[in-house]
């Protein structure tokens, strides 16, 4: 699974400017990641980062700028783009059962008009147990609780193969077990070379665990490692007026908005 | 009993209303597994309204019926498309603005011909005890077109319907599928005119898969169950319409829609906790 290196990025943005009539959701967005890296994207609601997700995915037209994946355009390597939308938008009472819906993840490599192989069923049931869910494998998708969905999309995700992982909130609504569970699988990815990139509103989560972090707020504010990017004054611009910093003895909460309390790091 | 059952089929005309009924009420099962996932019912409707004015001008041009129906199902479904595009009202409006305008418009050239219009009627509301061979043969051909596509993009279409944001971004070519599925909505149709009609082929079209979706919970079970079941229909709504003298598309619609409900009887009075909300 570990991929192929050679890559100076895995995915670079160009000056992308997308979004409906109007004012653009993402307005002049230009990064480069590396091949193996975790990259948090951070940023206040209607900050942009689903639009980025989607654009990059071509699920959301742009009016101008340039997508990459590997030195070509990604819209010709969707397959290669693994995708966990914030809210999966599914028939809960769908009749498929999660191993089913695992499977769905094999279909760009299976190809078409043909069967899933006994390759695909292995990598079915690896993805399955990567996730914990092969003792449901045959459960009907809806009767899952929502944290066991969530792993059941992720395990899709894994069963694609992709080099690329885009992870809208992937922990949102999901338990800790499960977001631990769920942190330390794509950690484990990343250290395969695969490059994850996760939208999120858990900011202490991203600097201790993630290489990079995205800061969002329809213009790119910052990108860089956490420890230089995690200031108040770029965390300011990032999250606007809705910011405020409250200190609880030596420790810093950043409250992000009116509904989400996030804490963001120790300071020395 | 025997002689019961075996007497109606000792005429041609129940033996082909047999094969085409059954044919006709599978194919519909097939196609609507994906119309009852997906929500299409009131699209499925559409369609066959819209292709009566078809029917209409093909009969007036002495030219093919089926081939008239399918030109006119096909053109509103594109239609359907742009007027919602570019038109300012949802997809749902726009498909009752052109399916009842069109099928308006078949009501009015209906009314152009004197006096004879038993034959139309028949399209309405089906007769398939007045089914051809060369219908029969017809029924196959498209049916087998319709099989053969959902037999080589099952998994595709499995998934299109299942989740088409992640199809999407996977890379398929999800309005083209749509198109697709609308497309063979349409040709089911075509072919259901003679055994059903017009104004009931949606009734074949979602209540068999319909039934079969409160009974498992696997895709692939809920397509052959509703084969099934559909299949049953026809065969139960024949017998009936031969022996109580009634209309055969509707004896079949009823036996359909009376294995609706006991099912879901059946489920309630099984496993009134467990049931599927």
């Amino acid at each position: 699974m570990t991929e192929k290196k050679g890559w100076r990025y895995c995915l670079e943005v160009r000056d992308l400017v997308a979004g409906y009539t109007g004012t653009p959701a993402l307005d002049g967005i230009t990064f480069a990641i590396p091949p193996g890296q975790m990259v948090g994207v951070i940023g206040p609601n209607g900050a942009g980062k689903t639009t980025l997700f989607k654009a990059i995915l071509g699920l959301t037209p742009y009016q101008r700028g340039e997508i990459l994946l590997h030195e070509a355009p990604a819209l010709r390597q969707r397959a290669m783009m693994g995708y966990l939308p914030q809210l999966e938008e599914v028939n809960r009472d769908f009749p498929v059962s999660v191993a089913d819906v695992v499977m769905m993840g094999r279909y760009p490599r299976i190809g078409w008009g043909r069967r899933p192989g006994p390759e695909d069923f292995t990598v079915m049931r690896r993805a399955l147990e990567r996730v914990d869910l092969l003792d449901h494998a045959q459960t009907q998708i809806g009767k899952l609780s929502g944290g066991q969905q969530q792993r059941a999309f992720l395990a899709r995700v894994l069963a694609q193969d992709p080099h690329l992982l885009l992870l809208d909130e992937p922990v949102s609504g999901v338990d800790v077990t499960t977001q631990h569970a769920i942190f330390a699988l794509l950690e484990e990815l990343r250290n395969n070379g695969k490059t994850v990139v996760v939208a999120t509103h858990d900011l202490n989560c991203v600097i201790e665990r993630f290489d990079q972090v995205l800061c969002l707020n329809r213009q790119l504010v910052a990108y860089g490692p956490p420890r230089e990017v995690f200031r108040e004054d770029i965390l300011g611009r990032t999250y606007g007026h809705h910011l405020m910093i409250v200190r609880v003895g030596d420790r810093r909460i950043v409250v992000a908005d009116e509904h989400r309390h996030e804490t963001v790091k120790r300071e020395t | 009993m025997i002689e019961f059952l075996v007497a109606p089929f000792e005429f041609g005309f129940m033996q082909r209303a047999l094969l085409g009924g059954v044919l006709v009420a599978a194919i519909c099962a097939l196609v609507g597994t994906y119309v009852v996932l997906r929500g299409l019912a009131f699209v499925g409707d559409a369609l066959a309204h819209a292709a009566f004015p078809g029917v209409v001008i093909a009969y007036l041009l002495k030219g093919n019926i089926y081939l008239g129906a399918m030109l006119f199902a096909l053109a509103t479904a594109l239609g359907v498309g742009v007027v919602s595009r570019h038109g300012r009202v949802s997809h749902d409006t726009a498909i009752g603005i052109l399916f009842a305008g069109a099928f308006a418009l078949g009501v009015l050239l209906m009314s152009t011909i004197q006096g004879y219009t038993v034959d139309l009627f028949g399209f309405l509301f089906g007769n398939i005890l007045g089914i051809s061979e060369r219908d029969l043969w017809l029924v196959a051909f498209l049916g087998g077109v319709v099989v053969l596509t959902i037999t080589v993009l099952y998994k595709e279409l499995l998934l299109l319907s299942f989740d088409p944001t992640v199809a999407e971004a996977m890379g398929y070519p999800v309005q083209a599928f749509n198109h697709l599925l609308l497309g063979l909505i349409a040709v089911t149709i075509v072919i259901s005119i003679q055994a059903v009609g017009i104004i009931l082929v949606v009734a074949l079209l979602v209540t068999p898969s319909a039934t079969a979706y409160l009974l498992t919970q696997r895709f692939f079970q809920m397509m052959v169950l509703g084969v099934v079941l559909a299949a049953l229909a026809a065969v139960i709504g024949l017998y009936l319409s031969y022996y109580l003298n009634v209309a055969s598309g509707a004896a079949i619609v009823l036996v359909s829609t009376c294995l609706f409900f006991l099912t879901l009887a059946g489920r309630r009075l099984l496993s009134p906790v467990a049931f599927r909300s």
